[in-house]
C-alpha cells in the first residue's frame, strides 16, 4: 500500500486494472466514462499493454473476446447505451466461458438518455441483457476506493469461474474524486503465473508447455445433446457462484432496528447520510447494501427480518428494479416501499428521511 | 467534524480547482475527502460547480445541498446557492463578478474584488488561490503549509514564477480572511 492519491473513479478503476494485470483494453469513448478510456490510452502503452480505441462498442467487445480467448486479462468499458451494444458480445463471452471485465458507468436512459448518474441498467446487468441462459457476476461499488478494488476482484472472479464480470458503476462514481489506496502492481513473475493458469483452455503459442494441445474457443454448438450438457455445466457453475460469491455490507444494522433500507451503489451512499441523521433523531434504522447485485444477498435480507422490522425501504436511481429482488427475499413478510429518482437526478438525504418518516 | 463546500463560478474561473486543492490538502492532512463536479454539456463561460466534503469521519453522500462554505466567483453562484448556505455558514464572494449582495444576516459573508486582486498579483488565473487563502484565513479547514508544500512539489521545477504568484495570492487571501 502506497500513499493515497486523489483520483476520479474512472481513472482509479483503470489504474487498478493495470495493476491487476490487465494488459489489453478495447473501448469506444462515451460520457460519463471517457476519463477511463483516456487514462488507458495514456497509461496502457506505458505498461507495455495494448490499447485500441475501436471503431464501435461492438468491435471493442469482440476484441475483448479475442484477447480473452488467448488467456489474457482484458477489459472494456462504456456507459449505458454503449453497454447495450456490447450485450451480444457479453453473451458470447459467457457462452464460450471467457473471463473478461466490463465496466458500466451508468447514465440516464432509456435510449441515449442523458449523461447524469443513474441505475437504470440493473435489470440488464443482473437478469441477462444478452441472449441465452447465462448469468454474470455484477459488482456494484459505492466509493471510488471500492470501484478501484473491484477491478482486482472482477479479474479474480473472472479467472476463477471463467466468466465475464461486470462492474456496475454510475456517472457520479466515475466523475467524483476521492482518495485511493492502490495495491502494488503485479510483477512479471506473477503475470506469467496468471498466463499459465489459462493454458489448459486458452489459445497460446507456447510450444514448450506440456499440456499444449488444440483448444477451440467457440460459443456455437449445433448438436443439441452437446449444447444441453454445456448449458447444464454453465448452470452448475452459476450455482457455485451463488453459493460462494455473495457480498454485501451491513450498515448500522442492529437487532432493534425498526426500519431497513436496501440500496446499492450511489443510492446507498446517499441513504447512509440519511441513516446517520435518523439515528441521531432516535429512529432505529439500518441498511443492507448489496456489493454483488448478482449473486444477490437474498439470505442476508431474510436474516435481517427480525420481528421488530416494520417496513423496508428500497432506494434506487430508477423506477424500481432491485426492489423485485428485495421482494423475492422478503416473501411478503414485511411491506416494501420504494423511493426512486430518474433522468439522472439524485435524491437528497433529506428526501430519504422524509420518506422514512412518512412510512 | 465535517465541512461541506460548494465552489461555483463561470467555466474557466477555477471554481473546480478551488475544490480540488482543498480536497487534496484535506487528504494530505489525513481527512476523508470527496470532490464531485457538476458535469454536462458545459463550456467556457458556462457555470460550473463542485461539491467538496472534508470530514474526520467517512463521507456518506458526496452531494452537498446545504453548504457550510460557499465560494461564489460570479453572481449566478450567489443567486443559486446563497439561499442554501447553512445558518452560521460562510460565503466568499468575488465582487468583481457579483454586483448584488446576498441578503442574509445569519451567515458570515466576505466580499472581495478577487479578479482585481489576482490581476494585481500578476495573473487572473490565481483568483482561485485568493479564494483558497480567504477560506484558510477565516476557517480552520486546512493549513497553509499543506497547500504550500503541494504547490511547491507541483510547480517548483516546472514553473517557479507561477509558484511565487500562487503563494502570494493565497497569502493575500489569508490576510483578507483574517481581517474580516
Amino acid at each position: 500500500m502506497g500513499e493515497k492519491v486523489l483520483m476520479k473513479g474512472n481513472e482509479a478503476v483503470a489504474e487498478a486494472a493495470i495493476r491487476a494485470g490487465c494488459r489489453h483494453y478495447f473501448a469506444y469513448p462515451i460520457t460519463p466514462q471517457s476519463e477511463l478510456i483516456e487514462y488507458m490510452s495514456r497509461m496502457m502503452p506505458k505498461a507495455g499493454g495494448t490499447f485500441v480505441q475501436a471503431e464501435s462498442e461492438i468491435a471493442a467487445v469482440n476484441m475483448v473476446y479475442g484477447a480473452a480467448g488467448c488467456g489474457k486479462r482484458v477489459m472494456t468499458s462504456s456507459s449505458s447505451p454503449g453497454i447495450s451494444l456490447k450485450m451480444e458480445g457479453i453473451s458470447y463471452l459467457a457462452g464460450a466461458e471467457l473471463p473478461a471485465v466490463i465496466v458500466n458507468v451508468q447514465r440516464g436512459g432509456p435510449g441515449l438518455g442523458d449523461i447524469q448518474p443513474a441505475q437504470g441498467d440493473y435489470f440488464q446487468a443482473t437478469k441477462g441483457g444478452g441472449h441465452g441462459d447465462y448469468r454474470m457476476p455484477v459488482l456494484a461499488p459505492s466509493t471510488v476506493q471500492e470501484f478501484a478494488d473491484m477491478a482486482d476482484l472482477a479479474f479474480e472472479l473472472g479467472d476463477k469461474y471463467r466468466t465475464p464480470v461486470m462492474i456496475l458503476s454510475d456517472g457520479l462514481l466515475g466523475q467524483m474524486m476521492e482518495p485511493v489506496d492502490f495495491k502494488p502492481r503485479k510483477t512479471e513473475a506473477e503475470m506469467e503465473e496468471l498466463d499459465k493458469q489459462h493454458f489448459d483452455w486458452c489459445i497460446h503459442p507456447n510450444q514448450d508447455e506440456p499440456n499444449r494441445h488444440h483448444h477451440e474457443i467457440n460459443s456455437l454448438e449445433i448438436d443439441p445433446l452437446i449444447l444441453e450438457k454445456h448449458v447444464i455445466h454453465l448452470g452448475e457453475k452459476f450455482d457455485k457462484i451463488e453459493a460462494n460469491e455473495v457480498r454485501y455490507e451491513e450498515y448500522k444494522l442492529t437487532d432493534d432496528c425498526e426500519y431497513l433500507i436496501v440500496a446499492f451503489g450511489t443510492a446507498a451512499r446517499i441513504a447512509k447520510s440519511a441513516i446517520d441523521e435518523l439515528n441521531v433523531e432516535g429512529v432505529k434504522i439500518g441498511m443492507i447494501r448489496p456489493i454483488t447485485v448478482w449473486p444477490y444477498p437474498y439470505e442476508a435480507i431474510r436474516n435481517a427480518l427480525t420481528p421488530k422490522i416494520k417496513k423496508i425501504l428500497v432506494t434506487e436511481l430508477n423506477l424500481g428494479q432491485m426492489i423485485e429482488d428485495v421482494k423475492l427475499a422478503v416473501e411478503g413478510k414485511v411491506p416494501v416501499e420504494f423511493l426512486g429518482k430518474v433522468g439522472g437526478i439524485l435524491f437528497t438525504p433529506q428526501e430519504v428521511k422524509d420518506k422514512i418518516k412518512g412510512m | 467534524m465535517k465541512t461541506e463546500l460548494i465552489c461555483s463560478g463561470f467555466g474557466g474561473q477555477g471554481a473546480l480547482t478551488v475544490g480540488k486543492f482543498l480536497a487534496k490538502a484535506g487528504m494530505q492532512e489525513g481527512k476523508n475527502v470527496s470532490w464531485l463536479p457538476s458535469y454536462g454539456p458545459e463550456m467556457r463561460g458556462g457555470t460550473a460547480n463542485v461539491s467538496t466534503v472534508i470530514s474526520d469521519t467517512p463521507i456518506a453522500s458526496p452531494l452537498v445541498t446545504n453548504p457550510d462554505i460557499l465560494v461564489a466567483l460570479n453572481q449566478p453562484s450567489i443567486d443559486k446557492f446563497g439561499p442554501e448556505i447553512r445558518p452560521g455558514g460562510l460565503m466568499i464572494a468575488n465582487t468583481d463578478m457579483c454586483p448584488r449582495k446576498l441578503e442574509r444576516d445569519d451567515i458570515d459573508a466576505i466580499y472581495a474584488p478577487m479578479s482585481t486582486i489576482a490581476k494585481e498579483i500578476g495573473s487572473a488565473k490565481v483568483l482561485n488561490m485568493v479564494a483558497i487563502g480567504m477560506i484558510i484565513g477565516k476557517k480552520n479547514l486546512i493549513k497553509y503549509e499543506t497547500i504550500e508544500a503541494d504547490l511547491t512539489a507541483f510547480l517548483k521545477k516546472k514553473n517557479p514564477d507561477l509558484l511565487e504568484g500562487n503563494l502570494k495570492a493565497i497569502k493575500k487571501g489569508i490576510e483578507i480572511g483574517q481581517n474580516s
